[in-house]
């Protein structure tokens, strides 16, 4: 049987890695997408005081620290039985909303924009940030820094740092925020607001208002029918922050929504021996395989899923625009995955908004931003919205709050099955009769990628925007027949 | 990126790390743009497209600068380490994880099968198999492998020699700019480089040297857990606020941005310059200013440390005279 490696992906090296193996005619028997990396938060936080998960759990990711530190604190919050005060969960949401800014922006930017901005077939030297600059206009790039900048600010002003912030503790935080900057975090998220809806014009003129990127966008290789969640408010619009998760099922229709303390019900972990990290799925539809379809308890969590979860957004722009997108696209759900890209920017909108919306709420410079917890220390779990999905923290604790046990579901796991179904689907439709159509599987698995932003080992944002891959085909006795390469 | 061969060659790797290093050598900002024109850059996963096989092509020492961040976890983080120690001849652990093995060598109190056992048997995970990761797996089509856990979790010299240390998690962005200064500037011969051995891009002194908050009385009668605090004072130390701030007898170089936020220093800049062991010297900071001379009194006080392994060695476990605690060693 021939063996066909793909080593992904140089920004994921060393995190992870997929095999294809054909039969003996040639088409492809199955693919592993593994991934090679542990290190054990779920052991060694055990003993941890509960206040420091916050700072302990934000090394789990580098690049999405903050998510982290505020399922963390919720989940401390919950172990103390602790509601903190008004100003300090709209502190908390404020400081969520200019993470997601920087991180949506990035990903639109550098790794998902290039691909429809300069078209799947423009030159792969071209398919980059660089190339959108040039397609767009130099001020592009600059503003792109800026809009990271801007972010990355408003994590620092309330986090205290601009990576691993450190603020957050039971009860609330540790500071609040002056008047002034308040005021500077407004205009920043003024600012915010614009480039958002700039971005999204960008997408409408150029992909939109082109029928083969349409087409592409609706093209089957990159439909998956599965079950989609995502937080929502009381109102059932999509928040980052706080709500319950709604569940939807393959034909859009709610199978329900769960608390954080309610998540054992919904989710379970399935394990496989050759990699290092779980397939969560459904636990009331159960673990069929890697398949989709309504018997298959195989689910997605990121922005399109939030999207398909939610009955709206709830900031006026982005509802607008929530309308537009499944108006374009044929109804709810959407199951296209490229759609997520387009998705993604909605939730750039939504984010901008509501960063002016929480900094301009009268409270939100109060300096009562903790309460002391007075009940005794026992189990809590958080939840937020990571930008690539659902993030769990559950912790139990002694009497002491020291943790006796720790369970962590992360965002990009979610999607983890998913993810492998894509890579399946998109290796199947481009290798045939042992014929491996080099540009396309290339070009064609990247792409099948990109829509989760996978974060395994925390490694996804490249800054060229490129996804490097390399596929060497393997004879029976492993003899290296070709090595395919793009981007590299 | 450059590919102009004429240059110093640089490159930068992750281990078993959070990618926060990463982040924090972008936010460098237009000193990025220093790094291209004066280096050619080889092999920088994050940023560019190489693989291992291109390093391992290039000549012993051809590579100037390599800044190496996150600890080694498992035999491939080991033979990366190996691979860029041959070919680098400025080899710098950069970050918490490679210098000091940071919050994951706190799994050093565990034995290993623990790590992976806990893993594989969380409260959601299905799996009434039992079933843990197989490094060598017979799948139906053929053999595929991940890479091997290993015992503990070390630090970039524990496996290979290393010229220069920059500490931090994440090492703050002006301090990595002002290395790469200094580095450029020392390859066109205006500066000259520090002995091997020594730590770049941090102070001399103590975080609590950098610290705005004022110190009065140097002594407490209580540790108390920030969360029991109705207020945090904004102005005052906060240790003698009783908050237990790892500051004393951690390294200057961030600028002390916890403490000027209302949270302790937990210590992430690694041990104050000629201090051996962490925890000792934390040991000896806390206990200087517990404001007893009765041993039961004194008990006491220190029974408000709740965990005085994460308390004393969060960062530095895999660095320490200890490397690892009793349970990590002990048979089943």
């Amino acid at each position: 049987m021939t063996k066909i490696s793909i080593d992904p992906i140089t920004r994921l090296e060393g995190h992870g890695k997929i095999e294809i193996f054909l039969n003996d005619e040639g088409d492809v028997a199955n693919t592993y997408f593994q991934v090679p990396e542990l290190r054990g938060f779920e052991r060694f936080c055990v003993g941890r005081p509960v206040e420091e998960m916050p700072l302990l759990t934000n090394r789990i990711c580098g690049v999405c620290p903050e998510a982290h530190h505020m399922a963390a604190a919720k989940a401390a919050d919950a172990v103390y039985k602790v509601d903190p005060p008004p100003a300090a969960k709209k502190l908390r949401e404020l400081l969520y909303s200019g993470f997601y800014f920087t991180d949506h922006t990035t990903h639109f930017y550098a790794l998902g924009g290039p691909d429809f901005v300069m078209g799947p077939d423009a030159p792969v030297a071209e398919r980059n940030i660089l190339g959108v600059i040039h397609k767009v206009g130099l001020e592009i790039g600059g503003q792109v820094i800026q809009a990271r900048k801007y972010g990355h600010h408003i994590v620092e002003i309330i986090g205290g740092r601009k990576v691993h912030p450190c603020t957050s503790i039971p009860g609330g935080l540790t500071k609040g925020i002056t008047e002034e900057q308040r005021r500077e975090i407004e205009k920043m998220g003024r600012w915010a607001i614009e480039f958002a809806q700039f971005s999204l014009k960008l997408f409408n003129d150029i992909v939109l208002g082109n029928p083969a990127y349409l087409d592409l966008i609706l093209g089957d290789i990159y439909t998956h029918r599965t079950y989609y969640i995502g937080t929502v408010d009381a109102n059932n619009k999509v928040n980052f922050y706080d709500g319950q998760v709604s569940v939807v099922d393959p034909d859009g229709k709610r199978l329900g929504k769960y608390r954080p303390h309610e998540y054992t019900e919904w989710i379970a972990e399935h394990v496989e021996p050759w990699t290092y990290l779980k397939f969560p799925y459904l636990k009331k539809v159960g673990w069929k395989g890697f398949v989709d379809g309504k018997d298959s308890g195989v689910y997605c969590a990121t922005p399109l899923s939030r999207l398909n979860a939610a009955d709206g957004m709830a900031t006026p722009r982005a509802q607008e625009e929530y309308e537009k997108f499944y108006a374009t696209l044929g109804g709810k759900p959407v199951h296209q995955r490229l759609a997520t890209h387009w998705a993604r920017l909605i939730e750039l909108l939504y984010a901008a908004e509501r960063i002016v919306e929480l900094a301009t709420d009268p409270e939100i410079a109060s300096p009562k931003v903790h309460t002391v917890p007075t009940e005794k220390p026992t189990e809590g779990v958080g939840i937020v919205e990571a930008p690539r999905g659902t993030l769990t923290h559950h912790y139990w604790t002694d009497e002491r709050g020291l943790l006796t046990r720790v369970n962590l579901i992360v965002g990009t796991t979610n999607n983890y099955a998913p993810m492998s179904m894509s890579i399946k689907k998109a290796a199947q439709a481009f290798i045939k009769k042992g014929v491996v159509v080099s540009e396309g599987i290339l070009n064609r698995v990247e792409m099948a990628f990109r829509p989760y932003d996978p974060c395994l080992g925390c490694a996804t944002h490249s800054l060229p925007g490129q996804m490097p891959l390399q596929v060497t085909i393997r004879d029976a006795r492993g003899e290296v027949v070709d090595v395919l390469r793009q981007h590299c | 990126m450059s590919t102009n061969g004429s240059k110093p060659k640089f490159a930068m790797y992750w281990a078993a790390s959070c990618g926060g290093c990463e982040i924090a050598v972008l936010n460098i900002g237009e000193k990025i743009l220093d790094v291209d024109a004066n280096f050619d850059v080889v092999f920088w996963p994050v940023a560019m497209d190489a693989k291992y096989k291109d390093v391992e092509a290039m000549e012993d020492g051809s590579i100037t600068l390599c800044l190496f961040n996150g600890g080694i976890r498992n035999d491939e983080n080991e033979h990366v380490a190996r691979l860029l120690r041959r070919k680098s001849k400025i080899l710098v652990a950069f970050g918490s994880c490679a210098t000091e093995g940071c919050i994951p060598g706190l799994a050093n109190l565990s034995r290993p099968q623990e790590v992976l056992d806990t893993a594989f048997s969380t409260i959601s995970t299905d799996n009434p198999q039992g079933v843990r990761p197989i490094f060598d797996y017979a799948a139906p089509e053929g053999h595929i492998h991940i890479p091997v856990f290993q015992p503990r979790v070390r630090t970039l010299d524990q496996v290979v020699p290393v010229d220069y240390f920059m500490p931090g998690c994440p090492p703050e962005s002006h301090q990595i700019a002002a290395v790469v200064d200094l580095v450029i500037q020392a390859l066109h011969g205006q500066a000259e480089l520090p002995p091997p051995g020594a730590t770049l891009g941090a102070g001399p002194s103590t975080c609590c040297d950098e610290c705005p908050r004022q110190r009065n009385v140097k002594a407490i009668k209580q540790f108390v857990r920030i969360q029991d605090l109705e207020t945090i004072d904004p102005t005052l130390c906060l240790l003698e606020q009783g908050i237990p701030c790892n500051g004393p007898a951690t390294r200057s170089g961030c600028g002390a941005l916890c403490p000027k936020a209302g949270a302790q220093c937990i210590g992430c800049y690694g041990p104050a310059e000629g201090v051996v062991d962490y925890g000792a010297r934390l040991i000896t900071a806390f206990a200087s200013v517990i404001d007893a001379t009765d041993p039961a009194e004194i008990e006491r006080i220190l029974d408000g440390i709740p965990d005085p392994a994460g308390q004393f060695y969060r960062f530095n476990l895999a660095r320490s005279l200890l490397r690892a605690g009793k349970s990590a060693w002990s048979p089943r």
